[in-house]
């Protein structure tokens, strides 16, 4: 079975086709990955900025394209799609982003948010039936209809906000869902319940969950498989329990003694001069592969 | 209203004692209740955690104690002693002085206001020259550089300029403005919100540092909560502008007092347990309109019929734990 998408080979630099810049900055090296539709599964993207995370995302959202390598949707190049089939990848991989307030404009209802895509993907036949698909999807990810619809962003909280975008997502009974941070923005207090509608999509509705995020504790709790990396390179990947029980990389330790758990019994990880020591360590492997990445 | 609560010790061992503290902001839909009626002890050296969700007044709190509250904000009551002193009490010129020098701050987002075109050191020197006019430019320069190395930056960053600076180190220059003057206490409000995981360790560790070092208590205000098990003494937890409870860190996590606390802890992602992740339901009330009785009890799973109708008293039920709830009326200390 195709996997639903595939990265191969995938490389992407920016700015390497100026006159003026002629070696530009590799965000993303030789990335391999493969995600399958039969036994889905919540994959988390996990590093710090710059690591290449968000490129990752606008690749297989297909905003951008790869400079070497390809990325396939269904076994296709998604350079390659007819307009049609173009239409339906553009339904099925639906994207969360970080920011709950930037996705709406304040001067219309959210229910527009909602309304447009029923209408460009031609989703729904009347009116009727557009309200139902929104109102199910509200309830989905446990909003109340009634409470939601016809209301303005600004009268929502951010933690409402995000959760109308998940619905939104789902409306579109999508087949792969990239979500880039989306609880990077929100109250601790909600985090939890919109990383609970994450995962019941994925266990319910079967749907692969890309989870993009700098936050280890909550890909932790979240995801099946983990991939690590550090300035546009995978540095560790595998089940989430083995990675982050028990990390090989260095960088992969490094991020796992950083974590502030919430446990006061649990004090960070190791004494400050192994954590310098490993920081310098990592900072020199960084500068010996030609990246910038510098620990002050 | 809530009662001042005994003092936990004589006054002369308390740095800051904060009685009763309200903070209003009159606006056209009515009058918003940012802080409520906040009490609290800070001692010498101590670092006190803040946390709350958005709009819970965590930064409202930060402002009122360097009384830089602006309009259409006011601090409606109580005080907030300093060394015994009365802040709210002194003139626009005396709270000059003790601004920065006593008592300082590193703002929200504070990395970002850094002046582009000014050199590092000239920026630091900056608060120095307000206070102190006694010193020489050389003696300035030296304590510029001295400060920096003290929130473990190389002396040379003094000549450099912000966008020379990684999110890091710009964080580092301006926890060094706000130690500059060696304040007894320093408010930091969500210090590392911006930064990397292993970024925000290094900042919370230059801080800890700067404790050691200086003595200076710290105000950490922030809503991760892994944060504040890793660094703060004790921890406050604000609701709706006012403390639900305050505990040694310790006890807030393995026995919380308040069912929001509660709540809250166990939203948390542990290593030990994977999975189920639970949130709280409900939203924080209004400001402008907050609910009768306890704030909290239109979200509270323990909530009783007293709850909706009498405003819980905030004391001590144990040694050093405060807690604002009906559910702990009977065990007067």
């Amino acid at each position: 079975m195709t996997p639903i998408m595939e990265l191969r080979n995938v490389t992407k630099v920016y700015g390497s086709s100026g006159l003026l810049a002629k070696k530009g900055t590799a965000a993303l090296k030789s990335m391999n990955l493969a995600l399958e539709a039969d036994d889905p599964s919540i994959l988390a993207v996990v590093g710090e900025s710059g690591s290449g995370k968000s490129t990752l995302a606008s690749l297989i959202l297909g905003f951008i394209s790869a400079t070497e390598g390809e990325v396939l949707y269904n076994g296709k190049d998604v350079k390659r799609l007819s307009n049609a089939e173009r239409q339906v990848y553009r339904r099925e991989v639906q994207a969360i982003f970080q920011d709950p307030f930037a996705v709406y404009n304040p001067f219309y209802r959210v229910d527009h948010v909602l309304n447009v895509p029923l209408s460009k993907f031609k989703l729904a036949r009347t009116k009727a039936e557009a309200q139902r698909m929104m109102e199910e999807a509200l309830s989905a990810v446990g909003l109340r209809p009634e409470e939601t619809l016809g209301r303005y962003p600004h009268q929502l909280s951010g933690g409402q906000r995000q959760r109308i975008v998940v619905a939104r997502a789902l409306m579109l009974k999508p087949k792969l869902i990239i979500a880039d941070e989306p609880v990077s923005m929100v109250d601790a207090s909600l985090r939890a319940t919109i990383l609970e509608s994450l995962r019941t999509l994925n266990k319910d509705l079967r749907i692969p969950v890309v989870y993009i995020t700098h936050d280890l504790a909550t890909a932790y709790h979240v995801s099946d498989q983990i991939v690590v990396l550090f300035r546009g390179e995978v540095v560790e990947s595998g089940e989430t329990e083995t990675v982050i029980k028990n990390p090989q990389h260095s960088y992969t330790k490094l991020l796992i003694d950083s974590i502030p758990w919430p446990d006061p019994e649990r004090r960070w990880g190791q004494t400050k001069e192994e954590f310098e020591q490993e920081l310098h360590s990592v900072a020199r492997q960084a500068t010996a592969s030609g990246s910038r990445w510098m620990p002050e | 209203m809530v009662e001042p609560p005994h003092t936990e010790g004589s006054v002369s061992d308390q740095l800051l004692q904060v009685r009763d503290l309200l903070v209003q902001y009159h606006t056209d839909r009515g009058v918003v209740k940012a802080v409520n009626g906040v009490s609290f002890d800070l001692q010498p050296g101590e670092r006190l955690g803040l946390v709350g969700e958005s709009g819970s007044g965590k930064s409202t709190m930060a402002l009122a104690l360097m009384r830089m509250i602006k309009a259409p904000g006011r601090v409606a009551g109580g005080q907030i002693l300093l060394h015994g002193q009365d802040l709210l009490a002194l003139s626009e010129e005396q709270m000059r002085k003790v601004r920065g020098a006593k008592i300082s701050m590193v703002p929200q987002g504070a990395m970002n206001s850094l002046n582009p075109v000014a050199r590092i050191k000239d920026q630091i020197i900056d608060t120095m020259k307000d206070h102190d006019m006694s010193m020489s430019k050389t003696q300035m320069e030296e304590r510029a550089a001295q400060v920096l190395e003290m929130v473990d930056l190389k002396r040379e960053v003094g000549r450099m300029y912000p966008h020379e600076l990684s999110g890091g180190m710009k964080q580092r220059v301006c926890i060094a403005i706000a130690v500059a003057m060696r304040p007894d206490v320093i408010i930091a409000d969500e210090p590392t919100s911006a930064l990397d995981v292993v970024v925000q360790r290094q900042v919370m560790e230059t801080f800890g540092k700067l404790q050691d070092l200086m003595g200076v208590a710290i105000i950490l205000i922030g809503h991760d909560m892994g944060l504040m098990a890793q660094f703060v003494d004790r921890l406050a937890v604000m609701y709706a502008g006012q403390f639900a409870d305050l505990s040694p860190i310790r006890e807030t996590f393995s026995e919380p007092l308040h069912p929001y606390t509660q709540m809250l802890i166990n939203s948390l992602p542990s290593l030990d347990v994977k999975g189920e992740l639970k949130g709280i339901t409900g939203l924080p009330p209004s400001l402008l309109k907050l609910p009768s009785g306890c704030v909290f009890h239109p979200r509270c799973p323990s909530v009783m019929e007293r709850c909706t109708k009498q405003v819980p008293m905030y004391q001590e039920v144990r040694p050093q734990r405060w807690v604002a709830c009906h559910l702990y009326d009977e065990v007067k200390p």
